[in-house]
């Protein structure tokens, strides 16, 4: 039983992680991914309203009627996104401004809504628990791996601190602009899932479409 | 459907054990039934305003003296008084808060400063008026009646004027801090504090270094017309317009557009113009 817990936990991690594997979330790794400490905070604020929703709505799973239960879960969501949100523009203020519409956007997040309907509405409340907090995991790695990638090529600055001096400043890098757009999170991530399915060859999918050769002799 | 009421015991004598029957005979509806998803509705929907409603109530004050704290970390910063160790609030005693009257250009006395919420002001129908389309040169629609501007003062002296002025760039409203000499039309410092232009490109009207290139621009002209500007490209320091001209930053002209009509706006009638007209006559 510890094992399978166990596995809950790790499995979202790498093996099953949301983004690169489910490919969820993605809207919000592209947005805040420009600089490491909001990146940081949105996985934290993330993770927080994934575990709580999870957790609640697996203690009412019993109750809630299938009809609706989108609906309960969108209700539950959206609950602790704004309370998310009011504890950190009440304690964390610029970076609150900074993630601005992003975190209210985490209601929207399909890793959350993902989780209650395939998982938490089924399973009893420690495995949903477990299961939010590796999905939590799972996305915050990445977040944070791209965030690491950008901020150092973009700014040439880890979390605020000059790593690589620019030459604007009298340095000798050159920052790599597009490393601060959006397309360059695309790039990242889809270098990543490249990197981590090499390494994990049981991810890779069976193409869809395979061309058959034919040689000209065989064919009629 | 099945009414609820008509199957239920009536029993005065007891409201505990009716309490209690009530609860089972939730518990053992189907999920499904209209009453039970009612209920479910009900309750979820109480729990979850209740729990969102305390979270906003309880943090409130939290959060506006934050946002004022961060909003008087930018006016100190403008004003080249910011210091990390020392404590804003006593730095802040420095700094005078006026509300002005912006279309007469006097002073107001009957609002308190530390109290008056410029941003609500601007939305609310009563404190601000609408901007005639053809004259909304900044693009923000509505204007407060008064705003506030922040004096830096070396004893009785006026050192600084901190005006806070703000207008549409290319994708979003930047919002700015402009401190000006005593004359009141030489600039000492910009910051922009808000904004949402495009990464390394119009989002350098953040860095410190443009910024720089802002400090002893004129605004004015001999004539009285607002001359400062952002241009294309660097500045011809030999031509007559260089005490007017601020680089452009590369990449970003429309941003620069912005900022450009953002000062025409601000320093302009409708803006702080009547005001620092004032000042130069009194000065």
């Amino acid at each position: 039983m510890e094992l399978e817990h166990k596995k809950i936990l790790l499995e979202p991690v790498v093996d099953n992680n949301p983004i690169t594997l489910q490919i969820l979330g993605i809207c919000s790794a592209l947005a805040v991914t420009t600089q490491l400490a909001p990146s940081l905070v949105m996985s934290l604020a993330l993770t927080v309203v994934l575990v709580s929703s999870s957790v609640t709505i697996s203690v009412i799973r019993h109750h809630i009627p299938s009809n609706i239960r989108i609906i309960v879960y969108m209700t539950i969501i959206a609950s602790f996104v704004i309370v998310v949100d009011q504890f950190l523009q009440a304690f964390a203020y610029d970076l609150a401004q900074q993630l601005s519409v992003f975190i209210g956007l985490i209601i929207t997040n399909c890793i959350v809504l993902g989780r209650a309907e395939a998982f938490a509405n089924k399973n009893p409340v420690w495995p949903s628990f477990l299961d939010a907090l590796g999905h939590g995991m799972g996305y915050s790695v990445i977040l944070i791996s791209v965030a690491s990638l950008r901020e150092l090529f973009g700014n040439g600055s880890l979390f605020g601190y000059k790593i690589f001096i620019p030459i604007t400043e009298g340095g000798w890098y050159e920052p790599n602009g597009l490393m601060l757009l959006a397309p360059s999170a695309f790039f990242i991530i889809g270098l990543l899932i490249w990197a981590i399915r090499s390494w994990k060859p049981a991810q890779v999918e069976k193409p869809e479409h395979q061309i058959r050769v034919v040689h000209r002799t065989e064919a009629r | 459907m099945p009414n609820p009421t008509n199957d239920k015991p009536v029993n005065a004598n007891s409201v505990n054990k009716s309490n209690q029957g009530m609860l089972d005979k939730f518990r053992n509806l189907p999920n499904d039934s209209p009453q039970k998803i009612v209920v479910v509705t009900i309750i979820l929907c109480l729990t979850c305003s209740i729990m969102v409603s305390s979270a906003a109530v309880l943090l409130r004050p939290l959060q506006l003296s934050e946002e004022q704290l961060s909003k008087r970390i930018e006016i100190l910063k403008v004003a080249g008084l910011y210091d990390e160790d020392e404590s804003i609030n006593s730095l802040f005693n420095h700094i005078e808060t006026r509300i002005v009257d912006l279309a007469s250009g006097e002073y107001v006395t009957n609002i308190d400063p530390d109290r008056y919420d410029y941003e609500r002001a601007t939305r609310e129908p009563e404190t601000s008026v609408e901007i005639p389309k053809n004259q909304d040169i900044a693009k923000i629609n509505r204007s407060a009646k008064y705003a506030p501007v922040y004096l830096v003062k070396e004893g009785d002296e006026i050192k600084n004027i901190i005006l806070p002025i703000y207008g549409y760039g290319l994708w979003s409203t930047m919002y700015a801090f402009i401190s000006l000499q005593a004359d009141g039309k030489t600039v000492e410092a910009i910051s922009f504090y808000q904004h949402g232009e495009t990464p390394g490109l119009g989002a350098e009207i953040a860095n410190p270094q443009w910024q720089q290139r802002w400090v002893n621009k004129q605004i004015f002209d001999q004539q009285g017309e607002v001359r400062l500007r952002v241009i294309h490209g660097a500045v011809d320091k030999t031509s007559k317009n260089a005490p007017y001209d601020i680089d452009g930053i590369s990449g970003a002209t429309l941003t620069g557009n912005g900022v450009t009509n953002m000062i025409r706006y601000w320093f302009g009638e409708r803006g702080f113009g009547p005001y620092l007209a004032k000042l130069q006559q009194g000065a």
